[in-house]
């Protein structure tokens, strides 16, 4: 609390807090209808037919909507187009969507629903990845030859001589499960039909041009009719971009198909049934370390579970093989990593991105490395961590922006007392419960990287009255993206925040720019406004030059002034309305394209990421000698985030990332039985409770990072990567056991 | 059978009158859908998340798991009642604001109305009482650090 020194702010905050704040259930319109999704028993199975007659003939019903009735494509997919927006051939898991039931109320949609008949024939269900890959497995997508949905390698040096000048070799398997986004607000979309013929989608979602895609296509229409507007979100977490799209997708068939507003609100159970998770990683790796505590060789395979569909699997994945190592240099490497198609319940993007589950297996394994070696694990960590001018295990130098793994890890030791805690705790021995500290690091290519094209638009419109409209392509997750980016713009034009509203962004009002993922929002969003407004300082400056005696680009903007060198100013709206006077407008389009990064796909090397951010958690906790219970009792984060753009946003992100982290870390878990989910409501789901949480401390660092123009890096997900591994090692620290398997405080 | 009065609601001070129907819908759905307060949100529908506390007579109350006929005689508060009548915050909403306390804000009225509730009881609590007091209220985002921050920097004003 001491370090708020100012008081926070955000521009969504009063109509969040008094209850005016609009999300997409809260909405209605006249004659709205409302529609449902219909499931199946079936976890694998071929569909025979979907009869439809009962529920067509119940009360209130006014459509009962099949794969039939679908006037565009019916498949979806970001990068394979395999998912089924409604089932037509096959149910590929519990959660297949065979019908859309639309009435006059929910309930009677509800009641509707339970009278739809599936008939399908029972087909082998793989529900064990590894299985999947045997010769001759049954296939979840025919067309698709195989169940493996991608692999990726990553292969530096000659890991045999790496491991021929290794004194030590360390080998171990880890496992991750299937994990729940749990965003507090479910699935909902509301869609009418304008009468300019423009589809119109809201919806909980945070990829509205991803959704727009969706929608246009499932409808067979041009991108220009759907437009998609932003409308406040309970909560992603990186889970509402395909399933958040598809339930947009379907409920716009609904309005075009009944010629009247749609509204489908998901339940819980509809919600984590259907919805993606967070792949379940199987992970094995092998070090070899040298006599001198220096890392030589790793060799890993990490086979990730899909799910039925391919989702973004490639993509996380992609991230897991790029970072498979750690922060740390290794000379020889050779690495793959699976994603292959189950019947289980689809994964893709959740906060993190594949990067907690190999955090989870290298920030331990390198423990034991440096137990086996005779180091303490903070010696080893100093020894091989990539410091300034590193090579990464992909090859790439990193340069153009402060390596501060460093620093983070020295500024966590000092604040948490580590290496004094780490000498008390009790590593299984004493009459207490347990004590121990543990702690984890990473490093973390910032946004997309050689994932795919990355580029960010925003528009800033002066009026005439010197107030000011921003829109951008980055949508407001929660996290405060609308407020960054409004932080930013007042910076650059030196003019009090009050002035600058921020437009609800409209996917026909901005430049598709791409997806508000991969911490992405701030660095490419806030160089988006950076840029816009570079421009509209010029135009502004352009008109008030010559008055002032000085050139344009001479001009400052601040205070609400555009100051000459020689001392002259002129208020900024007066400038404003000169433009206006003079037939110009202060209005000005920015984007900025990621700068360029390169990637060789057949040997995993090359630039994968145009810069990094570093960071460091640490944990302290006890583990109850006779119960088991594991108790967090302080726990510090320390990122270098390039530059705090709203400080208790930033904080929040911390603290958030730790909280989901600590779930992750301690007992959240899917579980599941034969395909089918057990976990479908908060009460077979546990997410951490404020009595989970111990007093966090954050520890911000800033180094402006030169390839950023706002200067702004990422804290989302970093700050959700560590707290999983940093509880691993302090229960180590305080058991003396190895827990390589999560969530670590499942009751066995 | 009683022929009194018909019965009615009391919700923010305000006086609603509930038809035979009403009786038996849910409280959740009939804030959100009949009186269009939809600060109240569905999280679960089961009571364990919070997301639709409002509270009866001070006390917070699971509307998705409440019948409309159980609180007819009871003072209702729900997240739009919370701030004066002009549109003034309510200082627990300031401080929410002030302390970074809101992210996607669909926990935030029912985190509110716990605290508020909280505090009028314990005016003076410790920050492990104030943590404890919003155990019962699930949050996604803010790992809840920042909340009790505002519930403690709120606390001075339910002294007065």
């Amino acid at each position: 609390m001491d370090e708020l020194k100012d008081k926070a702010w955000r521009n969504d905050a009063a109509a969040k807090v008094t209850g005016r704040a609009r999300f997409t259930d809260d909405l209605k319109l006249p004659g709205l209808l409302h529609a449902v999704p219909v499931y199946s028993d079936f976890v694998h199975a071929k569909l025979l037919a979907v009869d439809t007659a009962a529920a067509a003939k119940s009360r209130g019903v006014v459509r009962v909507i099949t794969a039939r009735d679908v006037p565009g494509s019916n498949r979806g997919g970001q990068i394979l187009k395999d998912l089924h927006v409604l089932a037509d051939d096959k149910i590929r898991y519990n959660g297949d969507v065979v019908a859309l039931v639309v009435a006059e109320t929910r309930a009677q949609a509800i009641a509707a629903a339970r009278r739809v008949r599936v008939r399908a024939e029972p087909l082998p269900e793989l529900l064990d990845p590894e299985a999947a890959l045997a010769t001759g497995a049954a296939l979840v997508h025919e067309e698709h030859g195989t169940n493996l949905i991608h692999r990726h390698v990553i292969r530096r040096g000659d890991t045999a001589r790496g491991f021929a000048e290794s004194a030590h070799i360390v080998e171990q398997e880890f496992r991750t499960p299937f994990v729940e986004h749990a965003y507090l607000e479910p699935e909902a979309a509301l869609c009418r039909v304008r009468d300019d013929g423009v589809v119109e989608v809201r919806g909980s979602m945070q990829h509205p041009y991803s959704t727009r895609r969706f929608v246009a296509e499932f409808l067979g229409l041009p991108l220009a009719r759907v437009e998609i507007v932003g409308t406040p979100m309970g909560g992603g977490f990186g889970g509402k971009d395909d399933t958040a799209a598809l339930v947009c997708a379907r409920t716009a068939l609904a309005a075009l198909l009944a010629g009247r507003p749609v509204k489908m609100t998901y339940e819980r159970e509809w919600s984590m049934r259907e919805s993606y998770k967070r792949h379940p990683y199987r992970l094995r790796y092998r070090m070899g370390i040298g006599a001198d505590g220096l890392i030589r060789a790793v060799h890993c395979r990490i086979v990730a579970d899909g799910g039925a569909y391919c989702s973004t699997s490639p993509w996380v994945t992609w991230r897991s093989t790029v970072q498979c190592c750690g922060p740390y240099v290794v000379p020889h490497v050779d690495g793959e990593v699976l994603s292959v198609y189950t019947n289980h319940v689809f994964t893709g993007a959740m906060r993190g991105f594949g990067s907690p589950q190999v955090n989870f297996a290298v920030e331990q394994l390198v423990e034991m490395a440096a137990e086996k070696v005779g180091l303490s694990g903070v010696e080893f960590r100093r020894r091989n961590m990539v410091r300034q001018g590193s090579t990464t295990v992909t090859g790439q130098v990193l340069e153009g922006h402060v390596v501060s793994l460093s620093e983070v890890f020295e500024r966590v030791l000092a604040e948490s007392g580590y290496e004094a805690k780490l000498r008390r705790s009790s590593r299984g021995r004493g009459e207490d419960d347990y004590y121990g500290i543990g702690l984890a690091m990473s490093y973390r290519g910032v946004s997309l990287g050689a994932e795919g094209t990355d580029f960010c638009a925003a528009v800033v419109s002066v009026q005439f009255d010197g107030s000011v409209l921003l829109e951008t392509g980055v949508h407001e997750n929660g996290q405060g993206a609308e407020s960054a980016m409004i932080l930013i713009l007042a910076e650059e034009l030196g003019v009090d925040r009050g002035r600058i509203v921020y437009r609800r962004s409209s996917t026909s009002s901005v430049p598709d720019s791409g997806t508000t993922v991969a911490s992405r929002a701030t660095i490419m969003g806030g160089g988006a406004v950076s840029r816009a407004a570079a421009a509209v300082r010029l135009q502004m400056a352009g008109a008030v030059a010559a008055d002032l005696g000085c050139r344009p680009e001479e001009i400052r903007f601040a205070g609400g002034r555009l100051a000459a060198p020689n001392g002259r100013d002129i208020d900024f709206t007066e400038a404003a309305r000169r433009l206006y006077r003079d037939q110009k407008y202060p209005y000005a389009l920015g984007v900025f394209p990621a700068p360029r990064v390169d990637w060789d796909e057949s040997c995993g090397q090359g630039k994968a990421y145009f810069t990094w951010v570093y960071g460091c958690q640490a944990v302290e906790l006890s583990v109850g000698r006779r119960t088991g219970r594991i108790r967090l009792l302080n726990a510090w984060a320390a990122h270098d985030v390039g530059r705090a753009v709203n400080r208790a946003m930033l904080l929040g992100q911390f603290y958030g990332g730790m909280a989901m982290g600590a779930g992750y870390g301690l007992f959240e878990e899917v579980a599941m039985t034969g395909g089918r989910l057990r976990s479908l409501n908060y009460d077979t789901y546990r997410i951490p409770r404020s009595t989970d949480m111990p007093e966090m401390t954050a520890i911000v660092l800033e180094n402006r990072d030169p390839l950023s123009p706002s200067g702004a890096k990422s804290i989302g997900e970093p700050a959700n990567e560590l707290m999983a591994p940093a509880i691993a090692n302090a229960y180590y620290h305080a058991t003396g056991q190895r827990r390589c398997e999560l969530p670590i405080g499942r009751v066995k | 059978m009683k022929t009194a009065a018909p019965p009615t609601l009391v919700v923010n001070g305000r006086s609603v009158r509930i038809t035979a129907g009403d009786r038996s819908k849910n409280l959740l759905m009939f804030l959100r859908e009949d009186l269009d307060l939809t600060g109240a949100k569905r999280g679960c529908g089961i009571g364990v998340c919070g997301a639709c506390t409002v509270l009866a007579d001070n006390r917070p109350l699971r509307a998705c798991h409440t019948l409309v006929a159980d609180v007819l005689d009871r003072r209702l508060t729900t997240i739009e009642g919370l701030a004066a009548p002009d549109g003034g915050l309510h200082p627990l909403q300031q401080a929410f604001i002030d302390y970074g306390a809101i992210q996607c804000g669909y926990c935030t009225p029912g985190m509110v109305l716990t605290a508020h509730a909280f505090l009028l009881k314990h005016p003076e609590p410790t920050r492990e009482e104030a943590r404890r007091a919003i155990g019962s209220n699930l949050c996604r985002c803010t790992g809840y650090q920042q909340i009790i921050d505002a519930v403690m920097a709120a606390a001075p004003d339910y002294r007065k």
